[in-house]
């Protein structure tokens, strides 16, 4: 049962000899065979890859070599290229393609000997909050397969949940790493945009898309982190700012902390048991110290209209690239022009061709202005907003989501109503910030809850020590779904 | 509503290089002049004076060395290639010389 356990748990057998990597990988894959013809989360995954990359950690580790992440199997989110693997993104189009290299963060996990377990489902080019949205497979909530496991990154979300994965990587550009780990359960990061590289994240909306862990525990996303982050010549907007020892500056106390409590994030329609559930959460992190205080982010409430504008526009360019030419589906056509349409046509679902529309549209002659430019300038505002507030705490605390986990199909037949549940997530992206998500509670009908921890600019040691203190103090995240 | 939000769905699937059905453009049409009515909020804010944001963190003309570094592995390319001909992508004839 070594699946259940975290990175920090594993690392630390490991090292004393007390378990192998191929020990703990054939316990995921154990799982793996157990529960995912159910659950659904993995789109692709070599076995005998992973067990020979886990005998490999192992005869590293008998030579001396060390590290936190030495043996320890992570899942990748499918829009990440791992080089030889399959790299669908969730989509038709790109049935068949084979990528010819390894993104940054893939590369950085193989030279401290990750194991890099196999590729899990996701919302189409992450389009979407359900996962509902892949063109190759449905995956539901561990914690009940009749609802949702968030998106995009559901499936990294819910092998972590399952423990099918020790950890896994997702991607966030709106919110899709912290929804899916608040509706799965566990913890999920979204890096200050610019600290991991973007290099080999097969691009959705280049200005708002960030790399990130999805784990069991604070610490192990702070692990992760630190693996990942850095500076990389191969992506012009990863920032060289140093990358500190994350797992190493977690504490069990907020004494000196001060977090802000924004009112516009306790919006109208809100269930109330996640109210109730953040709102404790609040109370908890008080007691273990810090300072709570008020402050305001009043643009926030334009973030849905603001991100819709600018994550189509960015997604209508970046996805030219998908034309039937050099990689992936091809429809044949008796010219060019014939043979990108109905390729298109082929290999996108319904969400991507409506947000590619929609991104045209918003950038074609005559509506550039009143779409998309006033659409960065609100940005701007949003973004001043999360500037004011942190001259007044160390972190933010809101929920993540409106509601917990929602039924399969309950959303699909409206694009609006989907996209209006990204409303507390979708602001960290514009702004740029960071944020955490960490297991908060649960519904009454037994649905995890997420607390939303937000932070400044690079100030992810910020948010991973309120996470951590309040995760030592509370049991939420050892509870486990039933099988 | 303005006229603004009435987009030609059929146009800009042209545009985006989407053939789309019928029944795609009539529901696309529905649902996306929801959306353009939804974002209509935006210009209730004075953003008079406001400098728009394209990335969060403001970079300008990041440079590098320019030294020559080994490309991807050809053989692995071309191997993604939907179809092949000695090495090389096949493509629709784009000139007709008739």
């Amino acid at each position: 049962m070594l699946n259940t356990k975290t990175i920090a748990e594993l690392s630390a057998m490991l090292a004393a000899g007390e378990c192998t990597s191929v020990d703990i990988v054939s316990d995921v894959l154990a799982a793996i065979n157990a529960r995912d013809g159910k659950i659904g989360a993995y789109l692709t995954l070599d076995r005998d890859d992973a067990l020979a990359q886990a005998k490999a950690a192992d005869a590293a580790r008998a030579t001396g070599t060390t590290g936190a992440l030495l043996g320890i199997p992570v899942a990748i989110k499918d829009l990440l290229n791992v080089k030889g693997q399959p790299c669908t993104c969730g989509s038709k189009i790109l049935e068949g393609y084979s990528a010819p290299y390894d993104a940054t963060a893939v590369a950085k996990l193989r030279e401290t000997g990750a194991v890099l377990l196999g590729r899990v489902n996701m919302d189409e080019f992450a389009m979407g909050s359900s996962t509902e949205n892949s063109g190759l497979g449905k995956t539901v909530n561990p914690w009940d397969a009749e609802r949702v496991p968030g998106g995009s990154s559901g499936g990294s979300a819910a092998c972590v949940a399952a423990d099918e994965a020790v950890a896994a990587l997702g991607s966030d550009t709106g919110g899709s790493i912290r929804q899916p780990a608040a509706f799965c359960g566990c913890v999920g990061l979204k890096p200050t945009y610019g600290r991991v590289s973007r290099y080999g994240l097969t691009a959705f909306a280049s200005s708002l898309d960030q790399i990130g862990p999805l784990a069991k525990t604070v610490k192990d996303a702070a692990l992760l982190l630190g693996v990942v982050s850095g500076h990389d010549p191969a992506d012009s907007t990863s920032i060289d700012v140093p990358v500190p020892d994350y797992a190493a500056a977690l504490t069990d106390d907020l004494k000196g902390m001060k977090l802000g409590l924004p009112k516009e994030y306790f919006v109208e329609g809100m269930d109330p048991e996640v109210e109730a559930a953040v709102r404790a959460a609040v109370k908890k992190c008080e007691e273990l110290g810090a300072e709570i205080v008020d402050v305001s982010l009043p643009n926030a409430k334009y973030a849905i209209a603001v991100y819709y504008i600018i994550a189509t526009a960015e997604a209508s360019a970046n996805l030219a690239r998908f034309d039937g030419i050099r990689y992936g589906l091809r429809e044949d056509g008796a010219d060019p022009i014939e043979l990108y349409g109905k390729t298109r046509a082929a290999g996108f679902g319904p969400e991507v061709k409506r947000r590619i529309i929609l991104g045209t549209y918003v950038l074609s002659s005559g509506y550039y202005d009143a779409y998309y430019l006033r659409a960065q300038k609100v940005r701007t505002l949003i973004r001043n907003d999360f500037i004011e507030a942190f001259k007044q705490c160390d972190a933010i605390l809101a929920p993540v989501t409106p509601t917990p986990a929602y039924k399969i199909g309950e959303k699909t037949g409206d694009p609006l109503k989907m996209y209006l549940d990204d409303i507390l997530t979708t602001p960290v992206n514009l702004a740029g910030n960071c944020a955490l998500s960490v297991p908060c509670g649960f519904s009454s009908d037994g649905l995890p809850i997420g607390l939303q921890i937000i932070g400044d600019s690079f100030k992810e040691a910020n948010i991973l020590k309120v996470g951590h203190a309040y995760e030592q103090a509370t049991d939420w995240h050892k509870q486990k779904p039933a099988f | 509503m303005a006229e603004a939000t009435h987009i030609d769905v059929s146009y800009v699937a042209h545009l985006a290089r989407i053939h789309l059905t019928e029944e795609e453009t009539a529901l696309f049409q529905g649902q996306l002049n929801q959306v353009l009515e939804y974002v209509e909020q935006l210009k209730e804010l004075d953003v008079t004076g406001v400098e728009p944001t394209a990335h969060a963190m403001s970079l300008v003309n990041v440079l590098r060395a320019d030294e020559p570094a080994p490309g991807l592995d050809h053989d692995t390319v071309v191997d993604n290639f939907p179809a092949v001909r000695d090495g090389q992508v096949v493509v629709p004839k784009i000139i007709d010389q008739s």
